[in-house]
């Protein structure tokens, strides 16, 4: 039992905005204070602090196959970012693709407590699945990508969106996923012939089908299965100059269904002079703001170390081309692909710093923060790590100004972000980091402090400086229980698995059985996690 | 009364075959469908009566086992934990949970087979995919310092020689096949074209295939043994094919050159994208030899010889790889998983293990184990323990258990010791 008392509260979605409150906390969730037997709790003297719910990350990769190959192939990541083994818990290595336990208690440390796993193939949902349970700390879920998977493709060739529908519920049973992710939808599979898709109406070989077709398909089948999160979509074109025209046809092309846009920044580009980019965060943003069914997490760029790793394979191999740096490739045999280019971002080139002022634009121009979500689309953009700065962006001009007048003279040329006065306020660093993507995600107990909440509390001492006041929470509670103090971890346990159930016609089995010898090299007993059990596994209803 | 069980995995090779059918009567198997004749084996050979644990031969209690066992890891200055590769994830999680809490140095079987695949990963990525893409699309296979007509006997057959798949409707008509080894084999038999190298040059081929497919021609008539006008043709093959890909063993990874060979073959490969789609995957022995590298780089970062004697994990081949801690004399104790250095390992480095105090994990008998101090007859993943093993493509793949015995698996075991040693 906990009582953390006389805390100036940020709750945005039970209204409270800073108001003085005791939380009280038993069995692990936010209770009425006549639950709880003061005499015997620990109680929290919160006077003075700010109290807000566990972070919750809408999109992050940090685990599976991608993100191992990311920690493969980087030692010179690691070297020099070593955590030490102490008491209980373990030792890891850090930089840009922490390993499994080192992110969990950097994740609490923050005052992180719920993290989604962006992007997982299903053949390989095993390999997410047991790294799960090596990341403590954290409640946690798995998008799965679907956006060039052959069996989808098929039955929208072949007009038979529900053969389609019922797949996908089984898929997400089968993979123990959370949501569906869709990754450059077509595009993935041309790659695989050395090609790629550049428009919502290109075919996908072999299938001829177009990008805008699978997407308005997972965005109908989202909606018959009634799931908890909304079809999360990393577009075509990302990086290119067409991306932000693109990332406007794609949320045309939803027709009202509601979805999100996953690390937007990295589509909101058109051609500028001299053949560098030119932020079309306004032009996007417009979008957004005209359309309620859409929500994004920006991807903001972080200047330093980053290691890009997507689903995308021609995206992938586009940067290995242009960095000319090392290059992991995995094409995933009938429904994705991906790969890894480690990158450093720097403010003296004008193409980074140009996508640095793009994200801003973006957070700062979209007006309702339940439809903007801070992300770094760690580690792509930069690690989760570097949010307490970004934070700080937001709510602090001047400190936005001095950076912006240290980056390329070419990327402050013409650029609307100084003229963006705009300061982000506690009430909306919480909706932004924890209320808004709870309510997106389904995720009825996170996100806030309401009665029955899942007792998921970071307690922050108020600083002038943002970075330093969110890089350093006084308490995080996990489940009640005390996870890191002053900004350490003080304890280690394992979270969570969401994962959801959708109903499906069964006679749906049969088809993907038959079609299972020719198109996988794994029988269909052993790719299916139906009826695995996992010990921290949690179902999250539909409907 | 028998009954049949499909779909169960083989854990010997890194194909890890998952459509064998295993018949099983009275809890003993009696027939093994699909399986190769090393499969077989697996399944046909293990004798699962329970055995006790010994400690210098005798037989003891468990209790007393992995009490002398947590002996043995607390007096040491320096242990070391090796092998893994043979066992399913779960325990091999548990080994590095092991390792890191008693400041142990740890290395799987990788280091003295493909480890230095790993270093040529390091240093310039491997363009890669599953074998269910080089079934279905690759035209064009190149098996380099390889031989899995003996080491993977159903490779062929499964994913890249004769079988059937979405783009290779005639199987082996729809593809190319060149071997590339220092001496004619099973495989290079079976090959289209077979390009005999000569011994130690592997490197220099590479090398002028990469000029080659950059268009600059060598002043040269032959290289390696190799009439140049043959690379020629090869390297010309690679640029037009549609979906190639290179296996690539230990023919690379041991010889000469070790892991300059590997980053050679791999940024052919990576450079071989900007004319055709092209992938390389590392034909890799052990049944999980690959979970221990995954699990081994999630936990620290790195996939093999690691050490956390400074309360970190840090990695260095070469200087915690396991030949090299016993041939130096830096280890003082030994636990081995799943595994037989003292039958594999170079005559130095297997004599200093027999001289320390060595603690066995293993469902067989073994020349290790017949020399250690303490011996626990374990369960055999994917007979008698369920777990899970990654394919050499890395695509994990559950275990089955197949037959109940009261054995312990590697996975209890270890968690045992861990808790006698906290």
């Amino acid at each position: 039992m906990l009582g953390i008392i006389g805390g100036r509260v940020y709750d945005p979605q039970n209204g409270s905005d800073g108001e003085v409150r005791d939380i009280w906390v038993k069995d692990g969730s936010v209770v009425a204070r006549d639950e709880v037997d003061r005499e015997r709790a620990q109680i929290i003297d919160a006077a003075g602090l700010v109290v807000m719910p566990g972070g919750v990350d809408i999109h992050s990769h940090i685990v599976g196959a991608k993100v191992n190959s990311g920690r493969k192939l980087r030692p010179e990541d690691h070297r020099g970012n070593e955590r030490r083994r102490v008491g209980d818990l373990r030792s890891g290595t850090g930089g840009t693709v922490p390993t499994t336990y080192l992110t969990g208690y950097l994740y609490s440390e923050m005052g992180y407590t719920t993290v989604m796993e962006a992007a997982t193939a299903p053949l390989v949902a095993r390999h997410t699945h047991e790294e799960l349970e090596d990341v403590p700390n954290l409640d946690k879920g798995a998008f799965i990508t679907m956006g060039n998977n052959h069996f989808i493709m098929q039955s929208i060739r072949d007009g038979r969106p529900q053969s389609a529908r019922d797949y996908v519920a089984w898929l997400l049973a089968a993979s123990k996923g959370y949501a569906i992710k869709i990754v450059n939808p077509g595009g993935v599979e041309n790659w695989k012939w050395g090609r790629n898709v550049a428009e919502l109406d290109d075919e996908v070989i072999g299938y001829g089908v177009t990008p805008r077709q699978i997407v308005q398909t997972l965005a109908w089948i989202n909606d018959e299965l009634m799931l908890p999160h909304v079809p999360h979509i990393h577009g075509i074109n990302l990086g290119r100059s067409s991306s932000a025209r693109t990332t406007i046809e794609t949320i045309e092309a939803l027709e009202g269904r509601p979805a999100h846009f996953c690390h937007l920044q990295f589509l909101s580009y058109g051609a500028g002079p001299g053949g560098i980019h030119k932020s079309e965060a306004a032009r996007v943003a417009e979008a957004v703001n005209a359309n309620p069914n859409v929500t994004v997490d920006v991807g903001q760029v972080i200047f330093g170390a980053a290691t890009t790793m997507t689903s995308d394979g021609p995206l992938q191999y586009s940067l290995h081309r242009t960095t000319g740096n090392k290059w992991i490739n995995d094409d995933v045999e009938s429904e994705s692909g991906g790969g890894v280019v480690p990158i450093l971002y720097k403010r003296t080139n004008p193409v980074n710093a140009t996508m640095w002022l793009t994200g801003l634009e973006l957070f700062l121009l979209i007006q309702d923060p339940w439809r903007v979500f801070l992300s770094t689309d760690h580690p792509n953009a930069g690690p989760f790590t570097a949010y307490p700065q970004v934070i700080k962006l937001l709510m602090d001009r001047e400190y936005r100004k001095a950076m912006f007048d240290r980056i390329h003279a070419r990327a402050r040329k013409g650029a609307l972000l100084p003229d963006l006065d705009r300061e982000y306020s506690l009430g909306e660093i919480a909706i932004v980091s924890r209320a808004g993507p709870a309510k997106v995600l389904g995720l009825k107990k996170k996100g806030h402090l309401g009665l029955g909440a899942d007792a998921d509390i970071a307690i922050y001492r108020e600083l002038a400086d943002k970075a330093a006041m969110f890089a350093r929470p006084a308490f995080v509670f996990k489940d009640g229980k005390l996870v890191a103090r002053d900004g350490e971890v003080v304890a280690s346990f394992p979270g969570r698995t969401f994962s959801v159930a959708p109903a499906y016609d069964p006679s749906i089995e049969a088809e993907i059985r038959a079609r299972f010898a020719t198109t996988y090299s794994v029988s269909f007993e052993n790719y299916s996690m139906l009826g695995v059990e996992s010990a921290h596994a949690e179902t999250i209803a539909c409907g | 009364m028998s009954k049949v069980i499909e779909h169960v995995t083989c854990p010997f090779c890194g194909c890890v075959c998952d459509d064998i059918s295993v018949e099983v009567e009275d809890s003993r198997i009696v027939k093994v469908r699909r399986a190769c004749s090393s499969g077989q084996g697996v399944f046909t050979e293990y004798d699962p009566r329970p055995r006790r644990p010994t400690v210098a031969g005798r037989e003891v209690d468990w209790d007393v086992a992995v009490g002398e066992a947590a002996a043995i890891l607390k007096a040491a200055d320096s242990p070391l934990i090796y092998g893994l590769s043979s066992s399913a994830t779960e325990a091999q999680r548990k080994a590095v949970e092991l390792a890191d809490r008693i400041g142990a140095v740890i290395d799987s079987t990788s280091s003295v087979c493909h480890g230095p695949a790993a270093l040529a990963l390091q240093a310039v990525g491997e363009p890669t995919c599953t074998l269910g893409e080089v079934r279905d699309r690759a035209d064009l296979v190149v098996f380099w310092g390889c031989n899995p007509d003996a080491s993977h006997q159903r490779h062929f057959g499964r994913f890249s020689l004769t079988v059937k798949g979405a783009l290779t409707p005639q199987g082996r008509a729809d593809r190319t096949v060149y071997v590339v080894d220092v001496r004619p084999t099973g495989s290079s038999s079976k090959a289209d074209h077979f390009l005999q190298v000569e011994q130690g040059k592997d490197f220099e081929v590479l090398t002028t295939l990469r000029l080659l497919v950059k268009g600059k021609k060598p002043p040269v008539d032959a290289v390696g043994g190799l009439p140049l006008a043959q690379l020629e043709e090869l390297a010309e093959r690679m640029k037009t094919c549609r979906y190639g890909v290179a296996f690539m063993g230990m023919g690379l990874t041991m010889t000469a050159a070790r892991q300059l060979n590997v980053a050679e073959l791999f940024t052919l490969v990576a450079e071989l994208n900007k004319y055709a789609r092209f992938t390389v995957i590392p034909m890799r022995g052990h049944g999980n030899v690959t979970g221990a590298d995954q699990v081994l780089t999630w936990t620290t970062g790195y996939p093999f010889a690691v050490s956390f004697a400074r309360g970190y994990p840090q990695f260095s081949p070469g200087e915690f790889s396991a030949v090299d801690m016993l041939v130096r004399g830096a280890a003082d104790a030994a636990l081995i998983i799943a595994s037989d250095p003292g039958a594999h390992f170079p005559h130095r480095a297997a004599e200093r293990l027999k001289s320390i105090p060595t603690i066995v994990l293993d469902h067989a008998s073994s020349v290790t184990a017949s020399t250690a101090r303490v011996v626990f007859p374990t369960a055999a993943y994917g007979v008698d323990a369920a777990g899970t093993a990654y394919r050499m493509d890395t695509v994990p793949i559950p275990l089955r258990r197949v037959i109940a015995t009261d054995r312990v698996s590697d996975e209890e075991l270890l968690s045992r010791i861990i808790e006698a040693v906290s």
